[in-house]
């Protein structure tokens, strides 16, 4: 029996209307596609209206199939398989094209707009008669999450988890949770005291008795999806016993090896070759590094191990991979700074009084490695003046294009404790001041009041160079004051670099292994930049704080609790809907060539040794088709994409040329009115 | 074919091909006796003396089965197809030829005048200064001698004529052919359009142990000396068994030489070298383009010869693209 289709073609206002005829499609679409018993446009086909004429049409005309043309299936294809579903019709059974971002938004010819929508209603009309009618199916949500990720966005979400009584493991790269907060002295625009805001969510994490920590472990495999996640982690060697150590610190004390701290303290700071990052470190267990212990080195040493009161240190140590089982992932991994030697004419690495905003964070830290006292690279000198060079490496078309956000308020802060510190002059080196969250202009008015100078101009050049004999023994900025018009040379003593917010270096490698995607900047793209700024497009993934974008403090909290939230939906549901676009293989077909084994993204294809079989697992399979399009003898298909399905397709995409129209375009007596 | 109906009605056809599926049928040795029995072999040009114009004489459908074998590359032939195709009730396309082009479908990587070029001028043993090559008409003080027409690309028995079984295999396998034969005379036949034979592959013959696919190297047959256990394409040779259809009881990975896929693809399976192309991109053991590259550069010299080499006039390009335009007269 012939099946009865209904075509839909939406102007979505004027967003498709305006550059598609979409009543010319429509006419077009019942007049010649065969099958095609109803043929239909409509103002917004989402709305309740245009979801009531779908469902009235499958009832009356008796519909079996049924063609929305509108926009992205991402937004509304949810809207129209729901209504297919209310008339009785399964959802299945119902194909969206898309002619709004794939035509009318990206065409500037409206003849040759129509023509490719036409095509493209062609190509959904010969597809939908394949399609087969398919069920979805429920798995359990596992109510555990792992949190990637200890700074502030990922320790909210634990606890947020953890408070309402679920389990999480949060895993953490570092030997400590805390991240970058923890590195700094006061927070913008209140002043508070980072440390005392930060440390009491890190030691109730780590005594949490919802929460596992995983420090010193880094995310090795994902495999599965939504509600049952299988993960692997690897827990690097600590060469400490975590159960006997009591986190003493006899070991670090007596360690004769020092080191320049590059990541805690920024290379500003010494550290030991076994230590904790810093003394609220959770969990307070140190680690040994391998790279500058002399036991490593010449198989010398071993006095942590003479000394420990409990024999808690163990050479022998391996790394350790861990299995977890959860539900639903949180990505809390944040970023790093920019390289600044990247920018050679600021002189970092070369001139000894250039800082980035890392070394003088933890410059005024009073736990940090001066005191909290602001010094020159001597140690002891007091500046005089300092400089404050904004966007570096940030609003720069060579280096990253996008504002970093957080470094006007960042230099404000730097400002304002130079001046509260010292007697120095401070001037602020801006190209636009960003200061537009809750007090933050404020702040900026403060600082205004304050003495701080600002010079608004890219800065060309820090220089050694001395032209006049007050720049002598100084750094000059060399810099173009666009609000005086003309160029300043201003000697100063130390500069500050405000380096931009990126990526963590490995953010692609782990998007590959969650199956998430990166912007072109390389934070994680969220679902719906405004709807949906938590999810990805993976379900049971998502994503807080810095690594979604740049973002300060009370907004990656914000993104925490969010996710936090969104997981607490998914495990009070209790379990999700999967997809029923899964690959299955054709036991008789498939030969056990095993080309398929190693394949597939999400672990979903077992091999059966006694039946030299392979076979997917369907509850972990997400219809990727990747084993489909591999898999030599064709004994593999993929659900809503048989073979039929996309070669009908692609008939129906050369309707014009399989019609003997040689792809001509609108028939003749049919003109598309302009 | 009940006995009621009497002796049933045979014919063999050869078309563009070596000639070894008439030598195949004969492999099936005295039960060449047992065809006898059952059927009249009404026409076998390699066999038997017969006339087209007999043939052209017989009602339409009048031949209960016509096994065919060899693509279409010339006039002559389209015309034995078609005419093959009215007076018979079942047509077979007889071997991978027929199927699908087979090794004369490599051809369709070039066109008319660059075969008549190569074997008619430029070919070391040939002498023809007059640079005589074959033309379809010919004046002579008799009148006209006409030859077949030499199309610019072969084409398989199914872009021709409706088929209606195929027997692949360069040539089919003695055993195919008996198991054809026994489904055609005991009326056990799938459905029309279909292969007679596997719905699996190869590898379901091979008594290889199987692991999962990582390819670092692939290595030429010559440069290396196969593990007799071991899968042959773990081992890094092009072993196209993984994508052709089973029934010659995997005859070559047995004697430790890979499949070079003569029985063609399996079932559905649309375009053979695409799948096989698929798959092994699929197991190379490299994230770095570079160096996949160079695996592929290094180990699959000829990547037509090697995915296409029977399926070539069947593949969904059928032919080297950039001939379509001077190829547009030939046929």
């Amino acid at each position: 029996m012939a099946e009865r289709v209904g075509v839909y073609v939406c102007h979505c206002g004027s967003n498709i209307a305006g550059m598609v005829d979409v009543e010319e499609v429509a006419r077009w679409a019942g007049a010649n596609l065969k099958d095609v018993v109803v043929a239909r446009d409509y103002k917004f086909m989402c709305s309740s209206l245009g979801q009531a004429m779908i469902e009235e049409d499958i009832k009356k005309e008796g519909l079996t199939r049924v063609v929305v043309a509108a926009c992205s299936p991402h937004l509304h294809e949810k809207t129209f398989r729901r209504a297919c579903e209310n008339a009785g019709l399964n959802p299945y059974l119902c194909q969206m094209t898309n002619i709004r971002e794939h035509v009318s938004w990206v065409s500037k010819d409206r003849a040759k707009a129509t023509e490719k929508a036409r095509a493209l209603v062609a190509a959904a009309v010969e597809r939908v008669k394949h399609q087969a009618p398919l069920e979805p199916f429920f798995v359990k949500v596992n109510p555990a999450t792992l949190v990637i990720g200890g700074g502030i966005a990922g320790l909210q979400a634990t606890l947020e988890l953890a408070d309402a009584g679920y389990p999480v493991y949060l895993v953490e790269r570092t030997p400590s949770i805390g991240g970058h907060m923890a590195q700094f002295d006061k927070t913008f625009p209140t002043l508070d005291c980072s440390a005392c805001i930060l440390t009491p969510k890190m030691s109730e994490a780590g005594q949490h008795p919802n929460v596992t920590l995983f420090t010193y472990a880094e995310v090795e495999e994902v495999s599965g999806s939504v509600g049952h996640f299988r993960v692997k982690i690897r827990k690097k060697a600590r060469y400490v016993e975590e159960d006997k150590c009591t986190g003493c610190g006899i070991c670090v004390e007596k360690c004769p090896r020092k080191v320049v701290d590059h990541d805690f303290e920024a290379g500003l700071g010494y550290r030991k070759a076994i230590y904790t990052p810093f003394p609220q470190a959770v969990p307070r267990i140190p680690v040994i590094d391998v790279e500058s212990c002399i036991w490593f080195e010449r198989q010398k040493c071993r006095a942590c191990e003479k000394l420990c009161p409990t024999g808690a240190i163990n050479f022998d140590q391996k790394d350790e991979e861990i299995t977890l089982d959860v539900g639903n992932i949180i990505v809390a991994t944040g970023w790093k700074m920019f390289d600044c030697k990247k920018i050679p004419q600021y002189g970092y690495g070369r001139l000894a009084n250039v800082f980035t905003a890392l070394e003088f964070e933890r410059m005024c830290n009073a736990a940090g490695p001066t005191g909290g006292k602001i010094v020159l690279r001597d140690g002891k000198t007091e500046p005089q003046s300092v400089a404050i060079i904004h966007c570096v490496g940030s609003r720069d078309s060579n280096h990253n294009e996008y504002c970093s956000g957080i470094c006007c308020m960042a230099a404000l802060k730097f400002g304002h404790l130079v001046l509260e510190k010292t007697k120095a002059e401070v001037y602020s080196f801006y190209i636009d001041m960003r200061t537009n969250q809750k007090g933050y202009e404020e702040f900026y008015h403060r600082l205004l009041e304050e003495g701080m100078h600002f010079v608004r101009g890219k800065v060309a050049e820090v220089t050694d160079a001395a032209r006049r004999p007050e720049e002598a023994g100084k750094l000059i900025i060399q810099v173009e004051d666009t609000l005086m018009g003309k160029q300043r040379r201003i000697p100063v003593d130390m500069v500050i670099l405000m380096g931009a917010l990126e990526p963590q270096a490995d953010a692609k490698e782990l998007g590959l292994k969650l199956g998430i995607s990166c912007s072109m900047a390389g934070w994680y793209t969220e679902r719906h930049p405004k709807l949906d700024p938590v999810a990805t497009m993976t379900d049971g993934i998502f994503v807080a704080g810095v690594c979604q974008g740049p973002k300060d403090i009370p907004a990656s909290v914000a993104q925490g609790a969010a996710a936090a939230a969104r997981v607490m939906a998914m495990i009070t549901k209790g379990d999700v809907m999967i997809e029923p676009v899964v690959a299955s293989i054709i036991e008789e077909k498939c030969s056990g060539c095993r080309i398929c084994n190693n394949l597939c993204p999400y672990n979903a294809i077992e091999y059966d040794a006694e039946k030299q079989v392979s076979r997917v697992i369907t509850a972990m399979c997400k219809g990727c088709g990747t084993c489909v399009a591999a898999c030599p003898a064709g004994a593999i298909t993929g659900a809503h994409f048989s073979n039929e399905q996309v070669f009908a397709e692609i008939e129906g995409i050369l309707w014009d040329a399989v019609h003997g129209n040689g792809g001509a375009g609108v028939k003749e007596g049919q003109p598309v009115s302009a | 074919m009940s006995e009621t109906q009497g002796k049933g009605k045979l014919a063999l056809y050869w078309a563009a091909s070596c000639g070894g599926c008439e030598i195949a049928v004969l492999a099936i040795d005295e039960k060449i006796l047992e065809v006898a029995k059952h059927f009249d072999i009404v026409f076998w040009p390699c066999a038997t003396d017969g006339k087209v114009r007999d043939v052209e004489k017989m009602e339409d459908g009048s031949i209960d089965v016509c096994l065919f074998n060899g693509g279409i590359r010339t006039s002559e032939q389209e015309y034995m197809a078609r005419l093959l195709r009215r007076k018979s009730k079942v047509l077979v396309a007889f071997g991978s030829c027929a199927t699908e082009g087979c090794i004369p479908g490599l051809a369709n990587l070039s066109n008319r005048e660059e075969i008549f070029e190569t074997v008619y001028e430029e070919t070391p043993s040939t002498e023809n200064p007059q640079h005589i090559v074959p033309q379809h008409e010919t004046e002579v003080p008799e009148g006209k001698l006409y030859l077949p027409v030499f199309y610019d690309t072969v084409f398989t028995l199914d872009q021709v004529v409706p088929v209606d079984y195929y027997l692949p295999g360069c040539p089919p396998e003695a055993e195919r052919i008996w198991d054809a034969i026994v489904a055609i005379l005991e009326g056990k036949l799938p459905p029309k359009g279909s292969v007679i034979g596997a719905n699996t592959t190869v590898c379901d013959e091979c008594p290889r142990k199987r692991t999962e696919k990582k390819i670092k190297k692939f290595y030429r047959t010559w440069e290396i000396i196969p593990d007799e256990e071991t899968c042959l394409l773990e081992q890094g040779i092009i072993c196209c068994g993984v994508a052709t259809r089973a029934g010659c009881g995997a005859r070559c990975p047995r004697v430790n030489s890979p499949c070079i896929g003569c029985y063609g693809p399996n079932t559905d399976v649309i375009d053979y070298g695409a799948r096989l192309m698929a798959a092994l991109a699929s197991v190379i053991d490299s994230n770095d383009p570079q160096e996949i590259e160079k695996i592929i550069q290094d180990g699959i010299p000829d990547p037509v010869g090697t995915f296409y080499r029977f399926s070539l006039a069947h593949s969904l390009l059928r032919r080297k693209r950039k001939l379509i335009a001077a190829a547009a007269g030939g046929k």
